[in-house]
């Protein structure tokens, strides 16, 4: 079972603000979601192996070579904000 | 003639004997834009395109086309249909419009979907509901319903989608065209949005299996920039187009016809499998076990991979970027946890907390592991039958399109309207949904057909020769 604690400790985790009564609708969603997912676990899957992909890759790898890319000034036109070609960003050590 | 109302290889051969333009092809559709898309909302904005007479005969395929506001198109707004994005302008165009800019393709602007790709109704947008062209209090479907909607409401000629769970067959279904969903790999995807990464794949929408096939024939194939693009050689999809289905095995899952499924839909369903009956396929029921819990492990493996995929939205670099009124941790944390408590909508939020709740520490093997292994099983499942089957045949969704409003409060019912799209996903086969029948009230229903990776053009070949001995691809809305 899913606490309103729980799922304000997963929106810390995934950086997202909830006013309170946002947090406890929240919660009665995902305990209903959940206790619908927990039809698998009338599922023996003790041997079997997990699929995260369909394909049959490893890692991919590309030649080594130098090719056009996006400079500075295309790639900081869809900045927020920007100083000396950079992201800027609000003060982060005080 | 309204020329708006013809399919793609209809127009293409009026091009081909003088007999239209490209410009008048375009001055149409948008004609049907101004009038109907008050009502339909199929697009979230519209590029200001001419068409230059000059390129215009060199191009092969100067057919205006719908392209749903997830695939990055160079200097023009995509956002998702979410606040988060607003303003966004791609540096950069995807695989897939670079390929249809080169076909000469016309683009004429960005469907609705639901943010994200997130939802099964083109509800869920910052923009507002997109509408179902047949019924226009009722849902398109999604999340590709801004697509779906702008083809059967002769807005565009064809569009592009993406498909998660459904979100290109779904909307077909429920509007009346032909959506095809590739195998995973077959068509690259750099430069679409990521939502779930092991399962996205982007597709046609078209008015008919043979547009199916020749936009498919634009879009498909290799590319280095995407690392699960597979590089296996594209065949050209029209030579597939074969009025016969002689000898063919078709298995009917009989987990796709239980409880839960309209009777009108069933109904439709089973009247197109006695025409293919007709043309000389066999059927067989069969089974595919696990079909029960592809919902369930659809959306561990889903909100996991979008958990991540989407932690990127945080006001750092593009996108929007809210401080709150009064600091509450520090001046970045703030930025971080304000920019995405006011730039995702609910559903977001939701699967966003659910992705990042199974994956946490001491949840990781009870659902998202679990989620991975079932994922296997469902899997395991499809691989036993295509060995023995040429393809598989179905309803593409329990229902035809249901009201606006109707779901939006009960996520796991929206969920559900997914059971039978879910595991092409998650299997990595393709699948394509055409058109088979309407229901009373005249909505119209889906057929989908499911074939092994790579094997697109039996899903063609059995799609094309349903539709040369049937006529519901010919009906269209008048708006």
């Amino acid at each position: 079972m899913i606490s309103e604690n729980d799922v304000k400790y997963a929106a810390a985790l995934a950086r997202i603000h909830l006013e309170d009564d946002e947090a406890s609708r929240l919660t009665k969603d995902l305990e209903k979601i959940l206790d619908y997912i927990n039809k698998l676990n009338t599922l023996d899957v003790k041997d079997v192996q997990p699929t995260s992909h369909v394909l049959p890759l490893k890692n991919v790898y590309r030649e080594d070579r130098i090719r056009p890319s996006l400079t500075q000034k295309e790639v900081l036109k869809i900045s927020v904000e920007q100083q000396e070609g950079s992201f800027k960003v609000p003060k982060v050590i005080e | 003639m309204e020329l708006n109302r013809q399919t793609a290889h209809e127009l293409l051969d009026l091009l081909k004997n003088k007999k239209t333009t490209p410009e008048a092809i375009l001055d149409s559709v948008h004609k049907q834009i101004q009038k109907s898309d008050k009502d339909v909302k199929a697009y979230v904005r519209l590029n200001q395109n001419k068409v230059d007479p000059k390129t215009a005969n060199s191009r092969s395929v100067p057919i205006p086309i719908g392209i749903k506001d997830n695939m990055c198109i160079l200097d023009e707004e995509t956002t998702c249909s979410s606040r988060i994005l607003k303003g966004f302008k791609a540096p950069y165009d995807a695989t897939v419009i670079e390929k249809l800019k080169k076909s000469g393709a016309i683009l004429i602007g960005n469907t609705n979907m639901d943010e994200f790709a997130m939802g099964s109704s083109t509800e869920n947008s910052c923009y507002g509901a997109t509408h179902n062209p047949w019924k226009l209090d009722c849902v398109p479907g999604g999340s590709s319903g801004g697509s779906a909607a702008a083809v059967a409401a002769s807005e565009a000629i064809w569009a592009i989608g993406s498909d998660t769970g459904g979100s290109i067959r779904q909307p077909a279904s429920f509007c009346g065209v032909v959506g095809l969903k590739p195998t995973y790999g077959r068509v690259s995807r750099y430069g679409l949005i990521a939502f779930a990464s092991s399962l996205d794949q982007i597709g046609p929408i078209t008015k008919d299996v043979t547009d199916s096939a020749l936009l498919l024939n634009v879009i498909a194939g290799y590319d280095e920039r995407d690392s699960t693009s597979v590089n296996a050689p594209v065949p050209d999809y029209r030579q597939a187009l074969k009025n016969n289905v002689k000898g063919l095995k078709i298995g009917i899952p009989k987990e796709y016809f239980v409880q839960g499924l309209h009777p009108e839909v069933k109904n439709a369903v089973m009247a197109a499998i006695e025409a293919l009956k007709n043309k000389g396929a066999t059927f067989k029921k069969v089974s595919l076990p696990h079909t029960e819990y592809g919902i369930a492990t659809y959306y561990i493996t889903a909100t996991s991979e979008a958990s991540s995929n989407l932690a990127r939205y945080d006001g750092v670099q593009y996108g929007i970027r809210e401080l709150p009124k009064k600091t509450r941790k520090s001046p970045l944390l703030d930025m971080y946890d304000e920019t995405r408590h006011v730039g995702f909508g609910a559903e977001v939020k939701r699967r966003i907390m659910l992705g990042t709740y199974s994956l946490s520490s001491g949840y990781y093997d009870a659902y998202y592991l679990k989620g991975l292994k079932v994922r296997t099983l469902i899997k395991n499942d499809f691989d036993k039958l295509f060995s023995e089957f040429d393809a598989l045949i179905g309803p593409t969704s329990p229902t035809t399109a249901f009201k606006i409003g109707d779901k939006v409060n009960d996520p796991l019912s929206m969920y559900l309207s997914d059971i039978y799209t879910v595991s092409a996903n998650l299997s990595g086969i393709p699948a394509i949904s055409v058109p088979c029948g309407f229901s009373k009230e005249r909505l119209p229903i889906g057929l989908q057909i499911m074939a092994k990776p790579f094997a697109e053009e039996m899903l063609f070949r059995i799609a094309y020769t349903y539709e040369q001995n049937t006529d519901w691809h010919k009906q269209s809305v008048n708006l």
